[in-house]
C-alpha cells in the first residue's frame, strides 16, 4: 500500500506549520508517503461555486496523477482538499455523464480507484498504539477541545467516516497522545470559513463562540485539522480582542502539532512559532500538566 | 366444447392501443370458439347480459374474457357465468389491460400481443375442469392479540355479539399506550377516565378470556380453524389467591433497581409491581431480573407479608392452546428512539440532539407521563434533571418521521395533534411559560382537529415556528435549540428549559417475528400489510386474520377504535355461517407416484402438507406419502413446482393446462 500526499495550497503557505508538523510526526511514527508529482489546486471553494466541470476536473487531475504514479491512497490533510477530492471522485464514480465529461477534459480514462483519506483516518489506520508507544512528553494536563469544523466528516453519505453529528475519531487520537479530550458542544459548528476575508464580522462572532464553548467546557487548547479553521480561530483572535476586549488569547493547535509535542518534539521544529497567538505551548501545557 | 370469447374495450383503456374488433374477429377462427364479440364495457350490466345471453343462445361450455386483471373482475365474470349455468372455473381471463394496453403504445404490436394472450387463454379453457368449492367448518371464537384500546374495542365488540374471545396481552396489564396518556385531543378529556371503564368491562365480560403477561408462540391452521399456542409467562404470583391488596409491593425492599416502563423510565418500581394503580388485572408480577430472592435466595419479604399465600417463587411459564376461527391483530406501536443506532438498523439516531444524553429532552410519551395527574410528578410540569418548572418549552415535530435520512419516509400522523395538545396543557399549567413548536407542516385533518390547533395558537398563545431544528446542546442548564424560521427566512435560537420531541411512531420490536409466526405480510418497517389499501383495510392478506390499530400504520385513538370495530365485524361476518366456502384452487398429491421425499413439506409456506400412511389390503402401512390439507392450502403452487416426481397438481392450474398455454404462444 503506497500513500500519496496531496498537500494543497494552504499547506505550502498559510498553514506551512501543518505540513512541517505532519512530515515530522509521520517520519517519527514510520509512516511513509510520496508527494504527488506536479499536483495542482483542488479547486477549493472558488471552483465549485464557479463552474461544476472545472471543480470536478481540478480535483480529478490530482487523483489521476496519483494513480499514474502508482499510489493507492491519497492523504489530504486539509479538510477542504479532502472534501473536494472525495466529492469529485464520488461524482465521477456515480454519474457516467460527469465521468465522460471530466475524462474528455483531462484526456484520460479513470481506471484506478484510489481511496482518499483525511488526517484522522491516517492516524487511525496507521495505529494509535504507535503514538502511545513513542510518547515522550506528559500531556495529562492538556484538556483538548477537538474541533472538526464542517468539512472533515461531511457529507456523511460520501465520506462514510465517523459520525457526522457527534464525531469522536479525533478524541481517540488525542487520547492516544495522553491528553484529555473534553466533551463540548461546538465540535462541528461553522467557524465562518472563507468568509474570513469578505465578512470578517461573521467569522469573528462564529469563531469566538467556538472558543468560548471550549473554555466553558474546561478546555485549555483547541485542536483542529483544517487550515481554514486554524486561520479563523488563531489569526482572527486579534480582531476578536478588538471587538470583545475581555477576550483572552487561546491556544489553537493542529492535531499533528499536538502529536508532535507528545512525541517530545520541539515547538520550533514543529513550526508552532508560525502561529499568530504567541504561546509557549510546551511550557504552558507542561505547567498545566504539572499542576495536574 | 363450445367456447365463447368476449373482448372488452374497457372504455378506451384497452381499445386505444389494441384493435379489439380485430382480436374478436380473429378469435372466431380458432377451433372450439363458437362465438366471439367485442364490447365497450364488458363488466357493466349490459356487458354481463351479453355474456349470459351468448351462453344460452350458443349453448357455450366455457368462456374467455379479454379484459382487465383477474384481480379486478374475475369474480364478476365468474358470477355472470354461474348465473347462466356454467361452472365458475370454466372462465378464463386474458389480461389485455395491465399486461398489454397499459404498458405498450404501438397499436399493431399490442394487438398482436393481445391475440397471443387470447389464444393462451382459449387453449387453457379447453382443458379446464369444473371445480366445486370446498366447505370447511368454523370455530366461532376470536383471538385478539394486543390489549391496547384497539384490542379492547375488538374484544368487546366480538364478545357483545355473542362470541367467545381470547385476549392476549404481553404486558402485565391491558390498557396499552392509551393508559399512559394525560388528556386526549381534541376534547382534552382524561384518557384514563374514558379507558378504564372499558378495561373493567373486558375483565368482567363472561365471554372474554383475558390472558395478560402472555405471548402468542405459534399459530397453525387456517381461516375458521386456527390452533393457537400461547405462552403465559410466570408472574410468580398465584392469580387465584392474590387479592390485589398490594402489600407485597409496598413492603418490597428493592426500590430503585428497575425503571418503571409505564412511566417511560422517568421513575423506578419495586421488584414486585403492577404497572399502574388501575391495572387490569390488579395482580402484581415479580421481576426475576432484580428480585433479591432470585439472586441470593434470601429476602422473601413479599412471601412473609402475603397472608393469602399468593407468592409462588417456583412458578413456571405455562403453555395454553386455543382453537379459534379468526384472529384480530392489534399490537400497536412504539416510539422511535433518538439514541445512536447500530450500523444495520434502518433507523438513524439524532446525534444533533445529543443521542438521548440530555435528561430534559423527552419524547411525547414521557411528556404525557409528566403531564398526567397520575404520573411521577403528579401532573406538575417539572424537569427530570432538577425538578425545576420549565419556563420555556420547545416542541419539535417530525423527529424521525418524514425524514429519509433518518430512515422513515412516512408521516406519523398524530404528532401535529398531540404536540398542540401538549403545548396547550403546558400553557394551562405554567401560566408564565412560553411554548414553541417547530413544525414542517401542520396536518390537522379530522373532526375538530384544525379548530383545536387554532385554539392552541390563538387562545393559548403557543408559538409555532415553521422550520427544522439542526442542533440542540446544553449550555448553563439551558438547552440551546438552533433552527430555522423558514417563513421569516432567519435562523432562530431558543434557550429552552426542556425540549419535547414528537418522535415517529414505529411498530413494536417484535412485530416482524409475530407476523412470521402468524403468517401475515408486513412492510419494511414492520407495519402489517392490509389486503387492499382502500377496499380491504382491516383484513390481512391471510384469510381470517384481521388488523386493528397502529400495528398497521400510525393512527390516533378514534381511528384505532373504528378499525377495531371493523375488524370485529369482519370476524362476526365470518361466524355468520357454520361452514366456510373456500376456493377449490388447491394442490392435490397423486399418491400412486409420490415418492415420499417431502420436499413439498419443507417449501410449503402455510404448513398444509402432512404425512399420510398408505396401507395395503391387510391394513399394513407400506409407504408414506404427502397429503395436502385442502383447508390450509392457499393454492400458491410452490409444492407443484418443487415436486421431483411431478406428483402434485394444482387444481385449475395443472401441468396440462399450463403447457397448453405455453404451446399456444
Amino acid at each position: 500500500m503506497r500513500y500519496g500526499y496531496f498537500p494543497g495550497c494552504s499547506l505550502t503557505s498559510s498553514a506551512k506549520e501543518y505540513d512541517i508538523s505532519l512530515r515530522k510526526v509521520t517520519d517519527k511514527l514510520g509512516i511513509t508517503f510520496e508527494e504527488i508529482n506536479d499536483w495542482s489546486c483542488c479547486g477549493a471553494t472558488s471552483a465549485h461555486v464557479t463552474n461544476h466541470k472545472l471543480s470536478a476536473a481540478l480535483a480529478m487531475r490530482n487523483i489521476m496523477l496519483a494513480g499514474q504514479q502508482g499510489l493507492d491512497n491519497i492523504i489530504a490533510p486539509c479538510a477542504a482538499c479532502y472534501n473536494r477530492l472525495i466529492i469529485s471522485q464520488n461524482e465521477v464514480k456515480n454519474h457516467s455523464g460527469i465521468r465522460k465529461e471530466t475524462e474528455d477534459l483531462l484526456s484520460v480514462k479513470f481506471e484506478k480507484d484510489l481511496k482518499i483519506i483525511n488526517i484522522l483516518e491516517l492516524f487511525l489506520k496507521s495505529g494509535l498504539n504507535k503514538i502511545t508507544e513513542k510518547r515522550k512528553r506528559e500531556l495529562s494536563g492538556v484538556k483538548a477541545a477537538c474541533y472538526y469544523g464542517c468539512l472533515l466528516v461531511r457529507p456523511a453519505a460520501i465520506t462514510k467516516f465517523d459520525d457526522a453529528e457527534q464525531p469522536e475519531s479525533m478524541e481517540k487520537i488525542v487520547e492516544a497522545t495522553g491528553a484529555y479530550a473534553v466533551d463540548w458542544n461546538y465540535k462541528t459548528e461553522c467557524c465562518g470559513a472563507a468568509h474570513s476575508i469578505s465578512r470578517r464580522d461573521i467569522v469573528i462572532d462564529l469563531s469566538k463562540k467556538i472558543i468560548d464553548d471550549a473554555i466553558a467546557h474546561g478546555a485549555n487548547v483547541l485542536v483542529v485539522a483544517c487550515p481554514m479553521c486554524h486561520t479563523n480561530l488563531d489569526m482572527r483572535q486579534r480582531a476578536m480582542k478588538r471587538k470583545y476586549p475581555e477576550h483572552k488569547n487561546f491556544p489553537v493547535l493542529y492535531l499533528t502539532e499536538l502529536i508532535g509535542l507528545s512525541l517530545g518534539m520541539d515547538e520550533k521544529d514543529l513550526g508552532i512559532d508560525l502561529h499568530y497567538s504567541n504561546f509557549k505551548y510546551a511550557d504552558t501545557l507542561m505547567n498545566n500538566s504539572a499542576k495536574g | 366444447m363450445k367456447i365463447g370469447v368476449f373482448v372488452c374495450h374497457c372504455g378506451e383503456n384497452i381499445s386505444s392501443t389494441v384493435d379489439c374488433l380485430r382480436v374478436a374477429d380473429l378469435c372466431k377462427s380458432y377451433s372450439g370458439v363458437e362465438y366471439s364479440v367485442d364490447y365497450k364495457y364488458m363488466c357493466s350490466d349490459p356487458g354481463q347480459k351479453l355474456i349470459k345471453e351468448a351462453i344460452h343462445k350458443y349453448d357455450l361450455d366455457a368462456i374467455v374474457v379479454g379484459s382487465c386483471s383477474p384481480h379486478m373482475h374475475e369474480r364478476t365474470f365468474r358470477n355472470a357465468a354461474v348465473s347462466a349455468g356454467i361452472n365458475p372455473f370454466m372462465v378464463e381471463i386474458a389480461n389485455l389491460r395491465e399486461h398489454c394496453s397499459w404498458v405498450h403504445d404501438e397499436i399493431e404490436a399490442s394487438t398482436r400481443k393481445a391475440i397471443e394472450l387470447m389464444r393462451m387463454a382459449i387453449e387453457k379453457v379447453k382443458r379446464d375442469k369444473p371445480l366445486t368449492k370446498i366447505n370447511v367448518p368454523v370455530t366461532k371464537r376470536v383471538l385478539v392479540i394486543g390489549g391496547g384500546i384497539a384490542g379492547i374495542q375488538a374484544a368487546l365488540d366480538t364478545a357483545n355479539a355473542g362470541y367467545e374471545v381470547v385476549l392476549v396481552e404481553k404486558e402485565p396489564s391491558i390498557g396499552g399506550h392509551m393508559s399512559q396518556l394525560s388528556e386526549t385531543f381534541p376534547t382534552l378529556d382524561c384518557s384514563q377516565c374514558i379507558l378504564t371503564p372499558r378495561m373493567v368491562e373486558v375483565h368482567q365480560h363472561p365471554r372474554i378470556k383475558l390472558m395478560t403477561y402472555s405471548e402468542v408462540e405459534r399459530v397453525e391452521g387456517f381461516i375458521g380453524n386456527f390452533k393457537v399456542t400461547i405462552r403465559k409467562k410466570a408472574r410468580h404470583i398465584n392469580e387465584e389467591n392474590c387479592s390485589g391488596c398490594g402489600l407485597c409491593i409496598t413492603k418490597c425492599p428493592i426500590k430503585k433497581k428497575a425503571y418503571n416502563s409505564f412511566e417511560e423510565d422517568l421513575a423506578f418500581r419495586p421488584a414486585v409491581y403492577v404497572p399502574f394503580p388501575q391495572a387490569i388485572p390488579n395482580i402484581p408480577v415479580i421481576d426475576e431480573t432484580v428480585c433479591t430472592y432470585y439472586k441470593t435466595g434470601k429476602c422473601g419479604m413479599c412471601l412473609k407479608v402475603c397472608d393469602r399465600e399468593a407468592i409462588d417463587f417456583g412458578q413456571k411459564d405455562t403453555i395454553h392452546v386455543a382453537d379459534v376461527g379468526a384472529i384480530i391483530v392489534a399490537t400497536g406501536y412504539k416510539l422511535y428512539n433518538i439514541e445512536k443506532k447500530s450500523e444495520d438498523s434502518i433507523y438513524k439516531g439524532y446525534g444533533e440532539y445529543g443521542y438521548g444524553k440530555y435528561r430534559d429532552i423527552l419524547d411525547g410519551l414521557q411528556f404525557e407521563r409528566i403531564a398526567s395527574a397520575s404520573g411521577p410528578t403528579s401532573g406538575e410540569i417539572k424537569r427530570p434533571s432538577d425538578g425545576r418548572v420549565p419556563k420555556k418549552l420547545a416542541f419539535i415535530q417530525c423527529v424521525g418521521s418524514r425524514d429519509d435520512s433518518k430512515g422513515i419516509s412516512y408521516c406519523s400522523k398524530i404528532c401535529c395533534m398531540y404536540t398542540a395538545k401538549q403545548a396547550m396543557l403546558y400553557r394551562h399549567k405554567v401560566h408564565d411559560g412560553e411554548a414553541y413548536i417547530f413544525y414542517m407542516d401542520i396536518r390537522a385533518g379530522g373532526k375538530m382537529y384544525e379548530e383545536f390547533v387554532r385554539r392552541a395558537i390563538e387562545e393559548d398563545k403557543v408559538k409555532y415556528i415553521r422550520g427544522r431544528v439542526s442542533r440542540i446542546y446544553e449550555e448553563n442548564g439551558k438547552y440551546i435549540v438552533k433552527g430555522e424560521d423558514t417563513i421569516a427566512g432567519m435562523p432562530v435560537e431558543i434557550d429552552a428549559d426542556m425540549v419535547v420531541l414528537a418522535t415517529a411512531m414505529i411498530p413494536q420490536d417484535d412485530a416482524g417475528s409475530l407476523a412470521r409466526k402468524i403468517g401475515i405480510p408486513y412492510d419494511k418497517y414492520g407495519f402489517f400489510n392490509e389486503a387492499h389499501p382502500k377496499l380491504r383495510p382491516v383484513e390481512s392478506t391471510t384469510a381470517g386474520i384481521f388488523l386493528a390499530g397502529a400495528c398497521q400504520s400510525p393512527k390516533d385513538i378514534p381511528e384505532s377504535v373504528s378499525m377495531a370495530s371493523a375488524a370485529a365485524s369482519k370476524a362476526i361476518i365470518l361466524f355468520a355461517n357454520d361452514t366456510l366456502e373456500r376456493e377449490p384452487v388447491v394442490a392435490k398429491v397423486n399418491e400412486d407416484i409420490c415418492a415420499g421425499c417431502f420436499y413439498c413439506m419443507k417449501v410449503c409456506p402455510f404448513g398444509a402438507v402432512e404425512v399420510k400412511d398408505v396401507k395395503d389390503m391387510n391394513g399394513i402401512v407400506y409407504k408414506e406419502v404427502a397429503y395436502i390439507n385442502q383447508g390450509v392450502c392457499q393454492g400458491c403452487g410452490t409444492c407443484t413446482a418443487t415436486c421431483l416426481s411431478k406428483s402434485i397438481e394444482l387444481a385449475g392450474f395443472n401441468n396440462e393446462e399450463i403447457f397448453a398455454e405455453i404451446a399456444a404462444l
